[in-house]
């Protein structure tokens, strides 16, 4: 605490040897009344400063100058100054804020920051305007003691100075300090101080000369969440079957007060409020209304406790990390959702350009490294980003679902990024939409040249030498086997006509057709003939080819056996037929064919074996 | 008769496209009954070993195959370290890192994760392919499909082939399988190509799992047997020979095996029965060039010559045997040899549940009916036996005894019961079919529609039906031939069981109910092993969910600490954890571990060991001589999580006391029983496990009840003075603790008032037996 007035000193002595030396002012401004509100209640501290200008000089001026201390301007994340043309209290601000740049004129000493904003009209003599200047700081608040333990709250001291940092003089000013509602520790008293329940007053302060500095230091409890991420990556990957892909890599931290010592979970647990009120557990992600396929999940995997609402208008994520985040602490994870196309993409003459917002949508979030990344689809061109304000801009190549050239990636990068940042920003390109087409038809060609290369294969001999022994032998083998193959179809029809020739038998036995039966056996008798004959061209391919040799007798045997068998066939049912005509009775005709029988059972016993045997080859 | 054939080739085509169809499907249900751990948890490795191969894959993706062989991992094992590249079978790795690549490559970008957690889904789609193979070749396809259907859906596998259970086995049983698909086939063919081919899923196999060496000897084995059955051919000599030189050849390029694959006793009996083929093979040959008279003067010559060569030989060789300490048999094969073993021997083996024996139940939860249809299938298989189905058999004989030895062995078998399932299935369907076939054209002349009757008839369309009942046998032989004409595309069975066919005809009825009876054991098999792939083994065990009366409740303790780990420490921090977690937190949390799940030093983990089980000085005496940060304990009492530190806290003292001796296992039992109410021995509450545990406990319901114990703890107030809570989980299941920083030289009363009894001894005996560190 000692250093740190003594620096403050150190600063103001400093300060004030500036303000003597630099007597002259810069321009004939006057700032006539000047009212400031600094918002405390969050990590982020939010000044809004509104000023009323009167050129008291002849000369017109068309810009307007705005310090800050060094310390202050590091910290310095957004700047906007708007005019403010309404009267009274409704403030209607006039559009876009003032273009400003950063000006290092010589007059103004250099431990302060200028930033000087130029007036869309000259100021006239005598003419006067208002003006609202809204500024961000970020790390600013200190936390002070800076390591505290579970069952500490955790206090922050702000410096500021009571009266406004200007170059030009001031007539009337007053600052309005907006605290969180809890305990106030200390706070500079001066004068014209106030303390309305969380609301601290510094002034009015009249007709003070330009670089009026008054130090205050405020030291307060405040227990809001300090998230901040050390660096946020934004991945918006358009697709145009209608998505837009939102994938978001957050490196978060606990920016407020070390926290040192134990963490005991049953203190934690038995009064959160009390031990660990300094942590915070959930953060809350305001995503644009139809969003969908949300998940949240960390590089080890899904993290279960999140929950997610929405209505028309936005659709409200709460995610918890893993674990509470105490001071110090970090945690990354990954938050991931898709976006109806239609509502982020616009055409305007022959380009396409995505509209969408900038920053994280978590609340009172600080990020310290803000990476966007735009990946368009394969084949865009002619690509323009347009983005409100200042950032880094490169541009990569992305290697994403079957790409060949890759995706053209916009990558912008903002540093100290508020929720202020979180506007609307555009990219613009050209694509045709047949490109679309490309991926698919690669899928539907790639998998027709893979059924027509195989079947190519099946249909092609694809063997070395067709003169090889191996290859003839194949050869060889095969036509053995379609021969093989024909002599057993052949015999089997020898079989089914042998079937008819008992058929008739029986037929004989029912009506005593004896007529019949004679010319059945008599077509049968001219049909295994036949099959006969059939069965000779095969049989000597057989005994002439060298790979039959080891087959060829047991064909041979199947052969002489069915004939065998046909012979003994022929006889039995000569036989009966005899024995029909001459009248004989059943008795007898079994006794006579009893022997034919018995040979014909085993021989088709045999036949039926080894035609199984050869079957099988 | 060209009409016939046209329709014959055209039904074979047919019967290709839908067996291809049907397979196809097969695929496809493999993959998707794996996929319930996804659905219901979410896409994330399981486990513990999982966590570590992902993070070896994770290795190899990023640094490229040469880091990975030199990879030396100085995470784990601290200060040891543990050279990856030389420990790990590195198939599984290099199969997810080859995918991985291949699908960037065509830019399709799944990140390393995805891939290893569909790993083994895929791997077991290729298993049940490569199941039909190997059945087709031993019983035909009908079999082949049946056992391939069986294979994707059975549990045991199951459990090890969820998506996320990213481990060796995943791959490794498609290896198994594909090996001696191979074999078989080279068997059946005599091909060298197959056999070539056989060597190369070998060198897989090897690559993949250590319980390659099954194959090595489950193999000599069949060629034994068909040698002494007088099946000796050439084939057999084919499919053998050139898979014991190349395959020897190739497993001695991965790193782990290296000349283990020539050294170790589990490789002998493949070295010893390739030598015993080729006299085989010499005697066969001097038998086909001598005449037999001839042969039995050399035989004579040949047996009493050759018989005291050998003896020489066998006495040389189990000398050397036996002048290694394990006779050359490395402990985990020790274990399989002789089950109790481990338990009497190596307590870092009993300790793992996946070791122990397995109970009866655990068989019918595993391969359930397929346990009752197992003994049908060996009968298929000997009617006739054929060198494949005594392959067959002579398999699922050994792996029953080996998952009778083994929990973890179920997996072995599981393949086995379903290929013999599949044949007994397929066969007994064979039978009633073909009887209701059979019977149903002598019952109504006209049915023709019945059980593909009609495309027998238009074979032969003049095998008509009018025949009496009496007069049968060969009209049904005949229209059986043509039935087996069209069968033979798919099916080929040996001659002999034609005619046994021919007799199998069972009344019609019994046929029916048969069937009925059947397809009611097969829905029962299907819904129990949907019930498994759902309930039982698709917890990925990081998370924990129970169902509540106000719904789910979803316990993610553990990667709420190692996500704290690791980002809330420095990167060299060393964090002390049983073994158990050591995977995790390196894989997860990223942080150095002591121990791990590799459990290579047995000395290592006796001193966590020792240091959980001693009182809190001593213990963070051996911690800070290792160098460790922060110590994580696991601990269930709050929400009823059994499988926690203090339930595993005796292995811990076991391990420990058998390298540390002054850990004594008696003085943490209160006669004979582990108890932590105040029964307890003061040792085990003052040991460091249970302070760890308990730490603040009683504050929460103020009896301190521990709903695992289910009793209140013995000691329930007492300051931790070495070490400081830095974070517990919100259901407190971790627990992480820090080591103090030594405090000043003087400490003036605090010596004195520390608890006198215990601490002091130990640390005297700590003396006596050094830490190595």
């Amino acid at each position: 605490m000692m250093t740190m007035m003594m620096r403050l000193n150190l600063l103001l002595s400093f300060l004030l040897t500036f303000t003597i030396l630099s007597s002259h002012v810069l321009s004939d401004l006057i700032l006539t009344k000047v009212d400031r509100r600094i918002d405390l209640s969050s990590q982020i501290v939010r000044t809004t400063t509104t000023l009323k200008v009167e050129n008291a000089g002849s000369d017109i001026v068309s810009e307007i100058l705005l310090t800050f201390p060094d310390n202050h301007v590091k910290h310095l994340a957004y700047l906007s100054a708007t005019l403010n043309e309404g009267k009274g209290k409704a403030k209607s601000f006039s559009g876009v804020g003032l273009p400003y740049e950063v000006v290092r004129p010589k007059d103004i000493p250099s431990s302060l920051a200028t930033y000087s904003v130029t007036l869309p009209k000259g100021l006239g003599k005598a003419e006067s305007l208002t003006m609202d200047i809204l500024t961000v700081f970020t790390h600013i608040l200190q936390p002070f003691p800076e390591k505290i333990t579970q069952a500490d709250i955790q206090l922050l001291l702000f410096q500021e100075s009571a009266q406004y940092l200007s170059p030009y003089p001031v007539k009337v000013q007053s600052l309005n300090v907006k605290l969180p509602e809890a305990r106030i520790e200390s706070y500079t008293k001066l004068e014209n101080t106030k303390l309305q329940g969380s609301e601290l007053k510094y002034g009015p302060y009249e007709n003070l000369p330009p670089f009026s500095y008054l130090p205050i230091v405020i030291h307060f409890e405040n227990n809001q969440p300090f998230a901040v991420a050390k660096e946020l990556v934004r991945e918006i990957e358009i697709s145009h079957w209608g998505n837009v892909q939102i994938t978001e890599h957050y490196n978060l931290v606990h920016g407020g007060a070390q926290s040192k010592g134990e963490f005991s979970r049953l203190d934690y647990q038995a009064r959160p409020y009390v031990r660990g009120a300094s942590a915070f557990r959930r953060l809350t992600a305001k995503l644009p209304p139809r969003a969908h396929s949300v998940y949240y999940r960390d590089e080890i995997g899904n993290i279960s406790t999140s929950s997610l609402w929405g209505d028309s208008k936005k659709t409200e994520l709460e995610i918890e990390p893993r674990y509470p985040l105490f001071g110090g602490w970090k945690t990354a994870f990954t938050i991931g959702y898709g976006l109806p196309l239609q509502d982020f993409l616009f055409g305007v003459d022959g380009k396409r350009f995505l509209n969408i917002s900038f920053g994280s949508p978590i609340n009172e979030l600080v990020i310290d490294t803000l990476v966007v990344k735009v990946v368009l689809p394969e084949g865009s061109k002619d690509i323009s980003p347009s983005v409100p304000f200042p950032v880094k801009e490169r541009h990569e190549t992305k290697f994403s679902h079957l790409d060949i050239a890759g995706r053209p990636v916009v990558v912008l990068e903002k540093n100290n990024a508020v929720p202020e940042h979180n506007e609307h920003f555009q990219v613009y390109y050209k694509f045709n939409r047949l490109s679309m087409l490309r991926e698919p038809l690669m899928l539907i060609s790639g998998f027709f040249f893979l059924f027509l290369a195989s079947i190519v294969y099946m249909h092609a001999d694809l063997s070395i030498s067709k003169t090889s022994a191996s290859y003839l032998a194949k050869i060889q083998w095969e036509e053995v086997q379609a021969t093989i193959h024909q002599v057993h179809s052949i015999v089997s029809r020898c079989l089914t006509t042998h079937d008819k020739l008992e058929a008739s038998l029986r037929d004989l036995s029912r009506t005593g057709d004896i007529q019949g039966c004679k010319a059945t056996r008599k077509s049968v008798d001219s049909s295994l003939k036949e099959l006969t004959k059939e069965l000779k061209s095969p049989v000597t391919f057989l005994q002439s080819s060298p790979q039959a040799a080891q087959i060829l007798p047991k064909v041979e045997e199947v052969i002489a056996k069915e004939r065998d068998l046909q012979e003994k066939l022929m006889a039995k049912h000569s036989t009966v037929v005899d024995c029909y005509e001459k009248k004989l009775g059943g008795r007898e005709i079994e006794n006579r064919i009893a022997s034919h029988q018995q040979k014909i059972t085993a021989l088709k016993q045999e036949v039926d074996d080894l035609m199984d045997l050869i079957d099988e080859i | 008769m060209a009409a016939t054939d046209a329709q014959t080739s055209l039904r074979h085509a047919f019967g290709n496209v839908l067996a291809f169809f049907i397979l196809i499907l097969i695929g496809v249900l493999a993959f998707s009954i794996r996929l319930f751990s996804v659905i219901k948890y979410e896409s994330v490795i399981h486990e513990f070993d999982p966590y570590f191969n992902y993070r070896v894959t994770q290795f190899l993706t990023k640094n490229g195959i040469y880091d990975f062989w030199n990879w030396f991992d100085d995470r784990t094992w601290y200060p040891l370290g543990r050279v990856i590249g030389g420990t790990v079978y590195p198939g599984l790795t290099l199969t997810a890192g080859t995918l991985w690549w291949v699908l960037n490559s065509l830019n399709i970008p799944l990140s390393v994760e995805t891939v290893c957690v569909f790993t083994a889904p895929i791997f077991s789609a290729f298993a049940s392919w490569a199941t039909y193979l190997l059945t087709k070749e031993v019983k035909g396809a009908g079999a082949g499909l049946t056992a391939a259907v069986l294979l994707a859906m059975v549990p045991s596998y199951i459990s090890r082939s969820v998506a996320g259970s990213y481990d060796n086995e995943a791959v490794a049983i498609f290896a198994l399988i594909f090996t001696f698909y191979l074999y078989i086939k080279t068997l059946n063919t005599g091909s060298l190509f197959y056999a070539t081919l056989n060597s190369i899923a070998y060198f897989y196999m090897v690559c993949s799992w250590g319980g390659y060496t099954f194959i090595i000897n489950l193999i000599p084995m069949h060629v034994l047997l068909c040698i002494v059955t007088g099946r000796y051919s050439s084939r057999l000599y084919i499919a053998y020979a050139p898979l014991v030189v190349l395959g020897t050849l190739l497993a001695a390029l991965v790193p782990v095996v290296g000349f283990n694959a020539v050294m170790t006793s589990e490789h002998f009996a493949s070295f010893l029965v390739f030598i015993l083929i080729h006299v085989v093979a010499l005697v066969y040959y001097i038998k086909g060039i001598l005449s037999p008279k001839m042969f039995k003067v050399a035989v004579t010559l040949v047996v009493s010559g050759g018989l005291a060569v050998g003896f020489a030989m066998i006495a040389v060789l189990v000398a050397m045997v036996a002048a290694s300490p394990t006779m050359g048999w490395s402990g985990r094969s020790l274990s399989l040899l002789d089950p109790t073993y481990a338990s009497k021997y190596i307590p870092i083996i009993a300790s793992v549940s996946e070791h122990q024996p397995p109970t009866w139940p655990s068989y019918f939860m595993d391969i359930n009916v397929l346990a009752f249809l197992v003994p049908a299938g060996i009968i298929a298989c000997f009617s006739p036996l054929s060198d494949a189905s005594s392959f067959v058999i002579l398999y699922i004989v050994t792996s029953v005894y080996f998952s009778g030895v083994m929990v973890r062995l179920m997996l072995v078998l599981a393949p086995a019961a379903c290929i013999l399932s599949g044949i007994a299935l397929s066969q007994a369907f064979d039978v009633f079919t073909r009887s209701i076939k059979l019977q149903l054209p002598s019952l109504s002349v006209d049915s023709h529609v019945n059980a593909g009757d009609a495309s027998s008839e238009s074979v032969v369309p003049d095998d008509t039906v009018k025949t009496d009942k009496t007069e049968d046998t060969h009209k049904e032989r005949t229209s059986k031939k043509s039935k087996k004409k069209e069968k033979e595309p798919v099916e080929k069975p040996p001659s002999k069981s034609q005619i046994k066919k021919r007799l199998l005809v069972l009344p019609l009825e019994t046929s029916i109910i048969a069937i009925v009876l059947l397809v009611l054991l097969g829905a029962f098999y299907v819904v129990h092993s949907v019930w498994a792939a759902a309930e039982a083994y698709s917890a990925p065990s990081i998370v924990l969910t129970s169902h509540s009366h106000d719904g789910l409740h979803v316990f993610d303790d553990f990667r709420e600490a190692y996500a704290w780990l690791s980002h809330n420490t420095e990167v060299d921090d060393k964090v002390a954890s049983w073994w158990d977690y050591g995977y995790q937190t390196t894989a997860m949390a990223n942080r150095t571990v002591i121990v791990d799940n590799n459990t290579w030093n047995n000395t290592h983990i006796a001193t966590v060991g020792t240091a959980m089980s001693s009182p809190e000085k001593a213990a963070w005496e051996i911690f800070n001589s290792l160098d460790v940060k922060y110590v994580l304990v696991v601990f269930g009492g709050l929400v009823g999580y059994p499988s926690d530190d203090i339930n595993k806290f005796l292995w811990m003292v076991r391990i420990g006391g058998g390298v540390f001796p002054h850990i004594k296992e008696p003085d943490y039992l209160r006669d004979g029983q582990y108890r932590i109410d105040n029964m307890a021995t003061p040792t085990m509450l003052n040991c460091l496990m249970y302070k760890l545990s308990y730490y603040r406990f009683v504050e929460t319901d103020g009896k301190a009840y521990d709903r695992v114990r289910r009793t209140e703890i013995g000691k329930k107030y007492f300051k931790l003075t070495h070490f400081e809570e830095v974070f517990t989980t919100h259901h407190w299941m971790v627990r992480i603790y820090k080591l103090k920083p030594p405090k000043n030289r003087i400490r003036g009363k605090t010596k004195k008032t520390k608890s006198k009894a215990s601490s002091k001894t130990v640390s005297k005996k700590q003396g006596i037996k050094k830490n190595p560190f």
